[in-house]
């Protein structure tokens, strides 16, 4: 172990499609894809607060599925379609209605569970576009925050379908 | 008026759309990583380090040990009631010849990258000899006991002793006596964010140092003093901060360590906390056992209180000092009148993570004691729990009261309210009238449901004084500096309000700078709910100088006398009918023509803490079979006397109350008896989750301002979290009246629920 061993022999190539965007990057086959994205990609807004897969913090949309990124390694998610906070928001710079609800309603303090919080609750929001208090608080569960007592999420995300069945409509 | 508004927060842009920036999100060139090698073992003396083999490791850049920090090191001092008896038993930033629990820091490794350190870490080789741990704060004061500190000759540092008259004299004339003893467990904050540090050094010597919070003033001075530097030399900034809640941004000992390797390498050095470490080495608290007695009367009107507590510390004095038990001892009697009081505090050293506050710290354990006590005492006497409270409440006409002891060099004098007041409001809301039907009616359905209530006053505003800044731009932005510092509480949106108020522009025009030692003068930080009491009453007498200024100003222009004028939506206006005079934008190029500065600055100074108080009330259900509680309401009464963003508010009291729960029912930092921590990740420290912290209801209630500063706030910060614990114990009892179950400890665990409605028969 003490023998150098070449950097280069080590590294793999991967390809991610993350927010709309192509990158190509080579990283260690041990490296969590929450530091790929955090360190390599510099998209920090994925936040680590655990890395044993408990609190939520760190999670992404991965190929469609909210996706601890804390759990997997970055060459797992080799030619995978990533999205994280910072492609939440529209083209134009507008906020997503989660974004929106969450400001509305206080579903905020410190900030740190929010990113993963948006993502898992966007993945609710796609599926049941109508969920009642229980089935919100059921999808969010698996994110811990240590800060807001929950409730000001659960309003946030009511807020936040009201607002995209509006839209749809 | 912007004050008492319930307006979004400033913060909230940055932090929901991932451009936040804390400390784990910045990257410098040439950026390396520190990895902290801890002990194993609880006890044990350090035979031989050997770094020889790591060192060789690829990537490696740097390891430090205890031999290699200057020889003159001093311990990580006391911030906050320092005491000389307590200084031999402090830490130093590395463990030298003896560690004295799982989790101090032994070295420190430097690698190209977290990967690389970690690698290397395994290799270093430390020989211990391991000693006998004691884990126990009784057990630690028996005499053959493990001594920590041989220095100190004890494991009992410090004792603190108050009494008011003669409790012995008065307990004898009592019609009635208790005694129980009660514990509540080790728990802490476990913000989200673990800790971390980005430190630079730069040719010229200079540090500046990424990652601070809380007391971001302080630290500054002490890691100027501990690292031999000039106070200029260094800059500390606070970054965002992903919950404090207490134990985030003391001066720990990495805050020594990062620094210095940055000195010695010369290149930017990160450390970041994982998870499990977080659990072993930031500050612990709450753990104590309280053994009381009280006297009193066949009407439940307490006379007599007496209580011994056993305080455990951990293994080192960290920069609390005794604050936590010293506020225990003192705010343990509550909003109650006892005409005799004695307690004294043990404060004994065990082979534990050491402790520190955690929100509401002292008062929730204290708070669990008293409130169920008071409850413990109507069953004895068979009375309404809510009406023993009744009886011994001090009453508003008593105010100010003095309950005759002291924390924190403050005799504690409760400013105004009336405490009955909360209660009531809580009592309606619950239904408690009725609540005896509606509990016989479910017991006939087999189902086992129960209402409990607690009392408590916080306290906040600690002083003795805060800074603030205010400093209108000839564009008309404003820029307010504090000494607070934002750990997700709100204070930039705060201050921005109290602000506006005064200048008459909206908030979202004033910019909130905070935590950054180069920017902002001086500052105590944000702790015990002092922030909107002395940084905002700061921050609205600054604003208030430079309105006066601009007013003054204005008057000169116009010709008119200067009371009759006022500032309002961005324009002068004449007071009375609020008719605008002169624009804002119009008044500002005559003052920078004039050059006269338009920055205020004023120091707000306190002598006294102020005191909120309310009441909690829980009504739940139990299963019998398993023993699973469920919350069915959950209600807060709070007086803050002012709200400057009730929903601010309200998200502290929601957020504080989902803590207190936690510490209620599911945290526990629990030891085994060679002290190696077995609660020491989420997988067994049980934090809860959106399924079991309930809707809870809030009323913030404004009718006792503070006398103490102009806003009249009393702060909002820990009155959610200090309360739930007994609110929900008194419930489970009163679900269960006729077991007779001894709810005496924290957490009210489902198991110790079911065990006892197994092994007590119904009473009757
Ligand atoms: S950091 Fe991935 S779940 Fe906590
Ligand atoms: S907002 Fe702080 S952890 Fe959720």
């Amino acid at each position: 172990m003490m023998e150098k061993t070449a950097e280069s022999s080590r590294l793999k190539t991967i390809t991610l499609k993350v927010n709309h965007k192509e990158y190509t990057v080579d990283v260690e086959p041990r490296m969590l894809l929450s530091d790929v994205l955090r360190d390599v990609l510099r998209l920090t807004g994925t936040h680590v607060g655990c890395e044993h897969g408990v609190c939520g913090a760190c999670t992404i949309m991965m190929d469609e599925r909210p996706v601890r990124s804390c759990l997997v390694f970055g060459v797992q998610a080799d030619q995978a379609e990533i999205v994280t906070v910072e492609g939440l928001e529209s083209e134009n710079g507008e906020l997503h209605p989660l974004q929106k609800g969450f400001w509305e309603k206080h579903g905020l303090q410190c900030g740190f569970c929010t990113p993963g919080m948006l993502m898992t609750a966007c993945h609710l929001l796609e599926h049941n576009p109508d969920p009642s208090r229980e089935e919100i608080r059921e999808a969010i569960s698996g994110n811990l925050c240590r800060c807001t007592g929950y409730q000001g999420i659960v309003d946030a995300v009511e807020y936040a379908a009201k607002e995209m069945r509006e839209r749809a409509e | 008026m912007s004050i008492g508004a319930s307006l979004k927060r400033l913060e909230d842009y940055n932090l929901l759309t991932g451009r936040g920036q804390y400390v784990g999100d910045l990257q410098f060139p040439d950026q390396c990583e520190a990895v902290i090698i801890r002990s194993p073992h609880a006890h044990a003396i350090i035979r031989s380090i050997d770094v020889e083999e790591a060192r060789r490791f690829d990537g490696v850049l740097l390891i430090l040990t205890a031999s290699d920090l200057p020889g003159d090191l001093r311990p990580i001092p006391m911030r906050l009631s320092p005491d000389p008896i307590l200084e031999k038993a402090l830490q130093y930033p590395l463990a030298k010849d003896r560690v004295r629990y799982v989790g101090d820091p032994v070295a420190v490794i430097v690698a190209k990258d977290r990967y690389m350190a970690e690698d290397a870490a395994d290799f270093i080789k430390i020989e211990y000899d391991v000693l006998p741990p004691v884990t126990d704060a009784v057990q630690s004061l028996q005499p053959d006991a493990p001594l920590l500190h041989p220095d100190a000759g004890t494991n009992e540092v410090y004792l603190i002793y108050s009494k008011k008259g003669d409790v012995a004299e008065r307990l004898k004339t009592c019609e009635h006596v208790l005694k129980e003893e009660l514990y509540v467990q080790r728990h802490s904050g476990i913000p989200m964010e673990t800790r971390g540090l980005l430190a630079l050094c730069d040719e010229d010597e200079r540090l500046t140092v990424y990652g601070a919070a809380k007391v971001v003033h302080f630290n500054h001075q002490l890691m100027a003093r501990l690292l031999n530097k000039n106070k200029e030399d260094i800059r500390l900034v606070e970054t965002d901060c992903g919950g404090g809640f207490g134990p985030r941004g003391e001066f720990y000992p990495e805050d020594y360590l990062i620094p210095f390797a940055a000195m010695r390498l010369k290149r930017p050095v990160r450390w970041i906390e994982d998870r499990l470490e977080h659990f072993k080495a930031t500050n612990h608290s709450r753990e104590q056992t309280h053994q009381v007695t009280v006297g009193f009367d066949g009407d439940g009107r307490i006379y007599a209180l007496r209580d011994e507590i056993f305080f455990d510390q951990g293994g080192y004095i960290r920069t609390h000092g005794t604050t936590v038990p010293s506020l225990t001892q003192a705010m343990l009697p509550g909003p109650y009148d006892f005409s005799d009081i004695e307690i004294v505090t043990h404060l004994a050293l065990t082979n534990k993570t050491p402790v520190g506050t955690y929100r509401g710290p002292g008062r929730f354990e204290g708070t669990f004691v008293r409130e169920r006590v008071i409850d413990m005492v109507a069953a004895h006497l068979k009375l309404d729990p809510t009406v023993v409270r009744e009886r011994n409440y001090i009453r508003p006409e008593q105010m100010p009261y003095t309950n005759g002891l002291s924390a924190l060099g403050q005799i504690v004098e409760f400013d105004s309210g009336n405490y009955a007041e909360t209660l009531d409001w809580a009592r309606k809301f619950m239904g408690w009238d009725s609540f005896p039907e509606k509990q016989a009616r479910a017991r006939q359905e087999g189902r086992f449901i129960g209402l409990g209530f607690a009392s408590f006053v916080e306290k906040s505003g600690f002083g003795p004084w805060e800074f603030a800044e205010v400093e209108m731009r000839p564009d008309g932005r404003v820029i307010c500096k504090t000494g607070l510092t934002e750990v997700g509480q709100g204070i930039t949106t705060t201050l921005a309000q109290i602000c506006s108020d005064q200048l008459g522009i909206p908030y979202d025009r004033i910019s909130v700078v905070h935590g950054d030692t180069d920017l902002v003068e001086k500052g105590n930080g944000s702790f015990a709910t002092r922030g909107a009491v002395v940084g905002g009453s700061a921050a609205w007498h600054a604003a208030g100088l430079l309105k006066e200024k601009l007013l003054e100003v204005a008057a000169g222009e116009l010709a008119v006398p200067v009371d009759m004028l006022a500032l309002k939506d961005g324009s002068v206006v004449y007071s009375e009918a609020g008719q605008v005079v002169m624009l804002l934008d119009d008044l500002l190029p005559i003052c920078l023509e004039r050059g006269i500065s338009l920055c205020e600055e004023y120091t707000f100074h306190i002598d006294h803490m102020t005191y909120p108080y309310g009441c909690h009330a829980a009504e739940v259900e139990l299963d019998p079979d398993t023993g699973a509680l469920h919350i069915l309401n959950y209600y807060i009464a709070y007086d803050i006397g002012r709200a400057i963003n009730p929903m601010l508010v309200e998200g502290q009291l929601v957020g504080g109350m989902a803590q207190g729960l936690g510490g209620a029912i599911y945290e526990e930092l629990k030891y085994d008896e060679i002290g190696q921590l077995v609660s020491g990740s989420f997988m067994d420290y049980l934090i809860p989750t959106s399924m079991e912290v309930p809707e809870v209801q809030t009323e913030i209630l404004e009718n006792y301002p503070s006398p103490l500063n102009p806003l009249g706030v009393k702060g909002a910060g820990e009155g959610g979290t200090v309360a739930v614990a007994p609110a929900i114990a008194n419930a489970i009892v009163n679900a269960l009246q006729e077991y007779a179950i001894p709810i005496t400890s924290l957490p009210l665990r489902p198991e110790r629920i079911r065990e006892a409605l197994k092994q007590m028969k119904p009473e009757r």
